[in-house]
């Protein structure tokens, strides 16, 4: 089940690529059009750190924990514009800490 | 007129940009196998998919407990905002037939912002391709690196893998809240998918928060 996410997701972004190059611009006239397309990024990712932090491991319930702490982390990171890699292993570093208090 | 030194300083700058993002594969190749995809499958994403959010996305549903079709949509639904990078790049680039197929697969963030906004359709295709190609090259052999490393830790809470998952997203998400309306759509977003977590199984809080896009974009003016 696994494999076949991987390959649809997979095969199905790249044809999301290719529509754009080969697609007529008209589509994109309609503000309303762009403008959703434009907030759909940042809604899914912000529901993605909601989630991944926030979720209990068990499911179906929130949680804080270990995990809020370090996302409390990245977000310091981000505003002293560290790198990418500084901002998700630094993050993963102090909630790793934590665990071994 | 691009002169060969405007050439070289499309180069350098791309490959400047390409080097700093080739190298996040370490973090994707590290958090696929925390997730639970093999190595094999953590690679193929890289290849494939290579767009890094939805990689990351579908990643991160599966770890938590999602089902293998919220995480493709969550993936796809990520994907389309490359479709509008594709609306903007097709005619800078100019391609029909096999080169289109080929920039295809490199249509990317980092592509399209080093092309986007040059003065002539060669310096376009410049960035375009040496930041595309940069990446695609560095990302998957630091996808295979971070996979390979992820697969030798044991459990990869102790090292605050899943920590580094939102992190990651985080980081992602950061540079888009530059207007008020994203910032606005991205906190009802998180409000929603939390809410959610109680409700619905792992995996759709995150397409349920996709609605807020949709009412927040009809509804803006």
């Amino acid at each position: 089940m696994t494999w076949w996410a991987v390959l649809a997701a997979g095969i199905g972004c790249y044809l999301l690529k290719l529509a754009g190059l080969s697609v007529p611009p008209r589509v994109l006239e309609r503000p309303v059009v762009a403008r959703i397309a434009d907030l759909i990024p940042a809604a899914l990712l912000a529901a993605l750190v909601t989630v991944q932090v926030l979720a209990a491991p068990e499911g179906r319930a929130l949680a804080l924990d270990a995990r809020a702490a370090a996302l409390g982390v990245a977000v310091l990171l981000l505003l002293a514009r560290a790198p990418f890699l500084v901002v998700v292993f630094g993050s993963a570093a102090v909630a790793a800490l934590l665990r071994l208090l | 007129m691009t002169t060969q030194h405007d050439q070289r300083a499309v180069v350098r700058d791309s490959l400047g940009v390409a080097i700093a993002t080739g190298t996040y594969g370490l973090s994707f190749g590290a958090v696929g196998v925390a997730s639970g995809l093999d190595v094999a499958q953590t690679c193929v994403l890289s290849l494939l998919m290579f767009t890094g959010a939805s990689q990351f996305a579908l990643a991160g549903v599966l770890g938590a407990g999602g089902s293998a079709v919220s995480g493709a949509l969550t993936a796809l639904l990520l994907g389309t905002r490359n479709t509008l990078y594709g609306l903007r790049m097709a005619p800078l680039l100019g391609y029909r037939g096999w080169r289109r197929v080929a920039a295809a697969h490199v249509l990317i963030d980092e592509s399209t912002a080093m092309a986007v906004n040059r003065p002539d359709r060669e310096q376009a295709r410049t960035g375009f391709w040496t930041t595309g190609l940069t990446i695609f090259v560095l990302w998957n052999l630091t996808t295979l690196v971070g996979a390979v490393a992820g697969e030798q830790i044991g459990d990869p809470r102790d090292l605050g893998l899943d920590a580094a998952v939102g992190a990651a997203f985080l980081a992602l998400l950061w540079p888009r809240l530059s207007t008020p309306l994203a910032r606005v759509t991205a906190l009802l977003a998180a409000l929603v998918a939390a809410g959610a977590v109680t409700l619905t199984p792992a995996g759709v809080p995150v397409l349920v928060a996709a609605g807020v896009a949709v009412l927040v974009g009809a509804l803006a003016r």
